[in-house]
């Protein structure tokens, strides 16, 4: 174990205290040790310069923030179940794990009847009862190495979600993860660990929902790992409702067997800064993915995907479809890169970003990308942002729209092309309203080209 | 004044209109008056202002206002938003209709009725007599009931996109429509069924100006009134016998006896 200064204290105190109070199976406290040391040897990204991965965004003011772990409270933060079903999509009949403010609510929670085998378990309890599954899974996709997020997160894994889906198992009902964060008296920094492994042709939908209902400055630093075993097919929905002066670093890792598919839809609003990490490994013949994403700022928020596919082996597909609405002065960044290593060949990729902007000091920087060490692929990828012209806004007022209800009616036309290939309709007509909401009127310059 | 069927006082006055685009003069000083009941048509070469005349009246922002004013039926017309003249009315039909990306039309169609009836203190309609009403004016122009579902004019044919502008006028009743080369590029049976379209909107109470370049057009709806727009000013007016004068002879012959009298 190095020596060297600790360059977080208050993250350090933290990672200590919990060290202490939780310390878990020996497994998991050499994994803590090792991913804090990296974490302290990382530091977080503030450098940009010649740090692609942090490009456009600045990660300073984040780092300026002593966030601390939260108090323990009573396992509902003073939340009724009422208010957590309208935070989020919810069915009474799905699996619903609610966690506050980073831990696991029993009270909150409803867990269906065990659908063939299916196991879903709050992380903190399957690591108390040393789960095997998750002692051999846990870390295994999401490489802290080189990455700080996923170090700190890794340091502090404690709580979060443990899903199991047994080969041949198909999960009709969704599972549903609410990650709620609450104010407490200092910022909060929460690091939900989510563990997902899908056996052989299996099905199950999973939806991730992070809220914070603050309006202060809390840190959610979530990490995702997911393998999907051969012929299984997952749905998987990440919805972020932060507020404008939030933080989330989400860090999604998936891992995809042969003749796999996964189709998972991104849906994010608000944050001062917001981070959608995710990668997806296509690593065997016949492994498939459909990444679709929505992505709404406005004020001075920040919102930064990274989505990268890693076509590993031959007849790999990827769909990625991104849009983004921005207004006010806010900032979009959409990176990312479809790799398709040489010996994948037949690879198939498509890659969009659609950008819809809304005002002249919004700013999207969209540089999706393509490395083909393959010679036998078809790949394409574009980029466009394009905003409201007076023409169209013209003749929708020459029908008797006023400007704010046209500017409405195509931003919800722009959404509508995701949001309506969400196919689990609690989730769709969450979307619809969350949506259709999070873009103030008076944000929006009309007729602006930007 | 302002009485109910607005027959006592003009559909629309316009006096003295001044209008320039980018600091060029577009409209030099346009008069004519339009009275409830009546077809006007207006002609004239390309380029000689007639959109020009029909987008201001509508209310498009760009143009910029430097002399006279219109009256619609009694009140400042310039004053009004374009969506205030719509409530109160007002029609364009336009020479190039817009597509709204991933809006649909019957959706588009909704919002428009709803904000029409919400300015004369009418319920909004239900999704059902929307429904009833909109298969009812699909018919009437007879365009395929698929447009209704699709997104407004993107992938529309020109003919399509001019009979959906129909179909947005039968939906709105306008008292003031004001059609912007409608007929251009239309077949002959669109042709017949647009004409019939306006044809059905003629009534004491209302007016139609429509612009064109062709003939064929008046021949299925006769106009009271035509005029004929030259470098932004009226150079002619006349009954519908100028229409046919205009025809034979083209916009040469006017040219040279405008400026023979100038
Ligand atoms: N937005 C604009 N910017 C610059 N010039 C304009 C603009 N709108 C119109 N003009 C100019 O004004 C003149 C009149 O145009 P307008 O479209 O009114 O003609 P028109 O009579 O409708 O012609 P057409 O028969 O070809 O439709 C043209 O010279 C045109 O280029
Ligand atoms: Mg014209």
């Amino acid at each position: 174990m190095t020596t060297s200064t600790i360059r977080y204290p208050r993250y350090h105190e933290d990672f200590q205290a919990l060290a202490a109070i939780r310390p878990g199976p020996s497994w998991l406290v050499d994994l803590r040790a090792a991913a804090w040391d990296r974490f302290n040897e990382l530091g977080l990204p503030t450098a940009r310069r010649g740090n692609e991965r942090w490009k456009y965004t600045n990660l300073r003011p984040l780092a300026a923030i002593a966030f601390e772990s939260p108090q323990a409270t009573d396992s509902t933060g003073g939340l009724d179940a009422g208010t957590v079903r309208s935070l989020a999509p919810w069915d009474e009949a799905w699996t619903n794990l609610v966690f506050v403010d980073g831990k696991f609510s029993e009270a909150l929670s409803t867990i269906a009847p065990a659908q063939n085998g299916t196991v879903c378990s709050d992380l903190a309890s399957a690591l108390n009862g040393n789960s095997g599954p998750v002692r051999d899974g846990l870390a295994q996709l999401a490489s802290f190495d080189d990455d700080a997020f996923a170090a700190l997160n890794t340091a502090f894994i404690n709580d979060g979600a443990s899903i199991q889906v047994p080969d041949n198992a198909v999960t009709a009902s969704p599972v549903n993860l609410v990650f709620v964060s609450t104010a407490g008296p200092q910022p909060q920094v929460t690091h939900p660990r989510t563990l997902v492994q899908v056996g052989r042709n299996a099905r199950l939908t999973l939806v991730e929902s992070y809220v914070d209902l603050t309006g202060g400055s809390n840190f959610t630093n979530a990490v995702l790992e997911m393998a999907v075993g051969q012929g299984s097919h997952v749905d998987h929905f990440r919805l972020l409702m932060d507020t404008p002066d939030g933080f989330h670093v989400g860090t999604s890792r998936v891992l995809q067997g042969q003749d796999s598919s996964v189709t998972s839809s991104s849906f994010t609003t608000g944050a001062a800064m917001a981070r959608n990490d995710f990668l997806v490994t296509l690593d065997a013949p016949g492994a498939s993915c459909d990444l679709r994403g929505l992505y709404a700022t406005t004020g001075s928020q920040h919102i930064d995907n990274l989505i990268n596919i890693d076509h590993a082996k031959p007849h790999t597909t990827s769909r990625l479809f991104y849009k983004g609405i921005l207004s006010g002065k806010s900032r979009a960044v959409f990176g990312g890169t479809v790799t398709v290593r040489r010996d994948a060949q037949k690879a198939d990729s498509r890659q969009t970003d659609k950008n819809l902007v809304l005002s002249h000091e919004a700013e999207v920087d969209s540089k999706p990308s393509l490395l083909i060490y393959a010679d036998d692929v078809q790949c394409g990828h574009g980029a466009t942002a394009g905003h409201i012209d007076q023409d169209t806004l013209f003749y929708m007022q020459s029908r008797g729209l006023d400007r704010a209800t046209a500017t409405k009616m195509l931003i919800q036309a722009f959404a509508a092309e995701i949001v309506d290939t969400v196919g689990v309709e609690q989730v769709h007509g969450f979307l619809e309203t969350v949506f259709a909401g999070s873009i103030p009127a008076e944000s929006v310059v009309f007729g602006g080209r930007p | 004044m302002n009485d109910s069927n607005g027959n006592n006082q003009p559909m629309l006055e316009v006096h003295d209109l001044h209008v320039k685009v980018a600091d060029s003069g577009i409209l030099n000083g346009i008069d004519f008056l339009v009275n409830a009941g009546e077809v006007h048509a207006i002609m004239g070469p390309n380029g000689s202002g007639k959109s020009t005349l029909a987008n201001v009246l509508a209310g498009r922002p760009e143009y910029e206002i430097t002399q006279g004013e219109v009256v619609y039926r009694g009140n400042d017309l310039l004053a009004m938003e374009p969506e205030e003249r719509a409530r109160q009315g007002v029609f364009l039909a336009f020479q190039y209709p817009v597509e709204l990306p991933g809006v649909r039309a019957w959706q588009f169609l909704k919002a428009a009725v709803d904000a029409l009836r919400e300015h004369n203190g009418e319920e909004e309609l239900s999704a059902r007599e929307f429904d009833r009403m909109l298969r009812e004016k699909i018919q009437m122009v007879e365009i395929d009931p698929d447009l209704a579902r699709r997104t407004v004019n993107e992938g529309f044919s020109g003919g399509e996109k001019k009979r959906n502008e129909i179909l947005q006028m039968a939906m709105l009743e306008p008292k003031l429509a004001v059609l912007d080369e409608t007929d251009s590029g239309l077949d002959i049976d669109a042709l017949r069924i647009v004409a019939d379209g306006v044809n059905k909107l003629r009534s004491d109470s209302n007016a139609i100006v429509l612009v064109t370049h062709y003939q064929r057009m008046l021949n299925y709806i006769t106009p009271d009134f035509v005029h004929v727009l030259m470098d932004g000013r009226i150079v002619r007016s006349g009954g519908p016998a100028l229409a046919h004068e205009l025809e034979e002879k083209g916009y040469d012959w006017i040219r040279e006896s405008v400026e023979a009298s100038q």
